[in-house]
């Protein structure tokens, strides 16, 4: 039970570093990217790549896979994104899936449609076990990695958003773009910074869970739909919303697998749209800003 | 998607032009000219319905679905069933399928009244998502991933049989594609239509006009779930056969670039694109078929930044 939970909040966790980019893109500049799949894909191939074939250290794998995702991303924002700022959600829809078709082709293209492995380093592997009888709680170390790297990235948002010049100007740009501007605040910097950051985290997200979740050129489209849910369910006024909403997913996927596997992701389909019917604003959102 | 129109441009375009007779006869004689690619042709005729289906409340009432594969789907497995367990007369098996999916709309449209874009985008797309998690896990029904096997359509009207060569299929697709084209033409031009477009530019002056947005939206919703249960139910019939595909987001997706192609908010732009579509594929799967998703991305990736509405602009008759 409580392996299953934490198992569960070590999922949701991921999906949160994979989520949060895209939520701060929608609520940002308003901009429905249904590619964002595509950056964490190609985290998990460039850890894939780095750590299988190149022996790169493992943690120094993940730091590498974020700046090159994030320059990735930058150079997309600038070249194509932009221009799509101002245009109606329709086309954004049709711009974005249209990429993420091209990610899928292309990563079968170049990598094979089989599915990754990685192997963990062996400090990674193994499990342990603290309680005893109902309460005995056992938990993978990697999955322990990843909740500890998932929390202390979650911090440093938190802070950045909230303490830092930069936190208090996107802020700003969320809230309105048009004053923001007039106050001196470089709006498309602020964009491009937060664009750029935000694939960073998300390839880091399919780097971290490249053991996890399968790496393999559909990707983008398998995991469009749960990326959604955290941005539409727990709101884009805040990084809490989302967090919260991830590990409630994660949980209840995770959850709804093992004690009823027949019904598959129904389970969570059927929430997500209760709640939306329910709080079209998502979750935790703040009034009834549409 | 600001539309100059009048109610006397609605008028105007009311009337039935010469291409348009045309474009009807070619229809109608299809499945004779092309007998050698009939079944490419039923296709074609019902991919063109299920893109006008979209088109309904996509291009005239500007609710964003990614998820209309599910009513597409729900016609198909409901027809296929009906058949297989109760009566394999094609007709009755339409009005069935018609008359559920309009049913599931009806329930639907309680869903995307309320919410931004985003929000409407993850219901459609979870209610999809549910009909393929459905089709999938009630496997004793469905046929689960296997799919729905062993339909015997009966003989339209008790005396054509469906042949192999499917012209008969094709033939009974294109009429009944025809005939909802006819009473979609009515229904678009009519004030209904033009109170949908009135929601669709400026949803709040609707509003303040009188028009019950609601209630609007909401039949509309019902009309285009037929429609697209009837494009799936036909897909049913014709190839005796229904698989989880039919509900799957690349077929949301797929049916979202043929209108695009084809031009929103116009009642031919689906038939166009179902066809535009449909050849392109025929083509580039037939050369590259693994990486036949790359072309149609990059395809939908340019239309975007060149401008989709610059595309068949000339045609639409004075619609900017």
């Amino acid at each position: 039970m409580l392996t299953l939970l934490f198992d569960g909040i070590a999922y949701g966790m991921l999906l949160f570093v994979l989520a949060v980019g895209l939520s701060i893109t929608l609520g940002l500049m308003n901009f429905i990217n249904l590619a964002h799949g595509a950056f964490a894909m190609l985290g998990g191939y460039l850890m894939v790549i780095m750590f299988k074939h190149f022996e790169v250290p493992f943690l120094l794998c993940l730091p590498l896979v974020f700046v090159m995702v994030a320059l990735a991303g930058a150079l997309l924002e600038r070249v194509l994104y932009r221009q799509l700022y101002q245009r109606s959600h329709l086309d954004q829809v049709l711009f974005s899936i249209g990429l993420a078709f091209m990610s899928v082709a292309a990563m079968d293209y170049l990598m094979g449609s089989s599915q990754q492995n990685l192997v963990l380093p062996e400090w990674l592997q193994g499990r342990g076990e603290v309680g005893e009888g109902a309460w005995n709680l056992g938990f993978g170390y990697y999955r322990l990695f990843i909740v500890g790297v998932c929390a202390c990235l979650t911090i440093v948002l938190q802070l950045i958003l909230s303490k830092t010049r930069f936190g208090s100007q996107l802020r700003a740009s969320v809230d309105d773009p048009t004053v923001a501007a007039g106050l001196g605040i470089a709006v498309n910097k602020v964009f491009l910074l937060t664009f750029a950051v935000g694939s960073g985290l998300a390839g880091l997200g399919g780097a971290l869970g490249a053991e996890i979740l399968s790496i393999e050129p559909l990707f983008p489209l398998k995991y469009m739909i749960y990326f959604l849910i955290v941005v539409a369910v727990g709101g884009t006024s805040s990084i809490t919303g989302p967090l919260l909403a991830a590990v409630f997913l994660g949980v209840a996927d995770v959850m709804g697998k093992y004690y009823i596997p027949k019904l598959g992701g129904f389970v969570v389909y059927v929430l997500m749209i209760i709640i939306l019917l329910w709080r079209p604003q998502g979750l935790f959102s703040r009034g009834g800003k549409s | 998607m600001n539309s100059p129109w009048t109610v006397f441009d609605v008028m105007a375009h009311h009337k039935m032009k010469w291409w348009e007779y045309l474009g009807v006869a070619i229809a109608l004689l299809s499945p004779w000219l092309f007998s050698s690619h009939a079944m490419m042709v039923n296709e074609i005729a019902i991919t063109a319905l299920f893109a006008v289906a979209l088109d309904l409340i996509l291009g005239y009432s500007g609710v964003v679905s990614l998820g209309h594969a599910a009513f597409f789907g729900w016609g198909a497995y409901s027809a296929g069933l009906f058949a297989k367990h109760f009566n394999n007369d094609p007709l009755v098996g339409l009005v069935f399928s018609v008359v559920s999916s309009g049913l599931l709309g009806f329930l639907c449209s309680f869903t995307i009244l309320r919410g931004s874009d985003l929000t409407r985008l993850m219901v459609t797309l979870g209610v999809s998502l549910i009909g393929f998690e459905l089709a999938n896990r009630l496997s004793d029904l469905t046929g689960g991933a296997d799919g729905l096997q062993g339909v015997l359509m009966g003989p339209v009207l008790g005396s054509f049989e469906f042949d192999l060569t499917g012209q008969v299929a094709s033939i009974y697709s294109v009429s009944v594609v025809l005939l909802v084209m006819v009473l979609l033409r009515r229904l678009v031009h009519s004030p209904f239509g033009t109170t949908l477009m009135v929601i669709r530019d400026n949803r709040l002056r609707a509003m303040a006009i009188g028009i019950s947005v609601s209630k609007s939206l909401m039949v509309v919703y019902c009309v285009s779930a037929a429609v697209a249960g009837l494009a799936g139910a036909l897909l049913a019939q014709t190839t005796g056969f229904a698989s989880l595909d039919v509900f799957s987001f690349e077929r949301s997706a797929d049916v979202m670039l043929m209108l695009v192609i084809g031009g929103v908010g116009w009642l031919y732009g689906g038939v166009i694109g179902a066809i535009v579509f449909k050849l392109i594929q025929d083509q580039l799967s037939s050369l590259t078929p693994q990486y036949w998703m790359f072309w149609i991305g990059l395809l939908l990736v340019i239309l975007v930044l060149v401008g989709r509405e610059r595309l068949l602009a000339p045609f639409k008759g004075g619609k900017p």
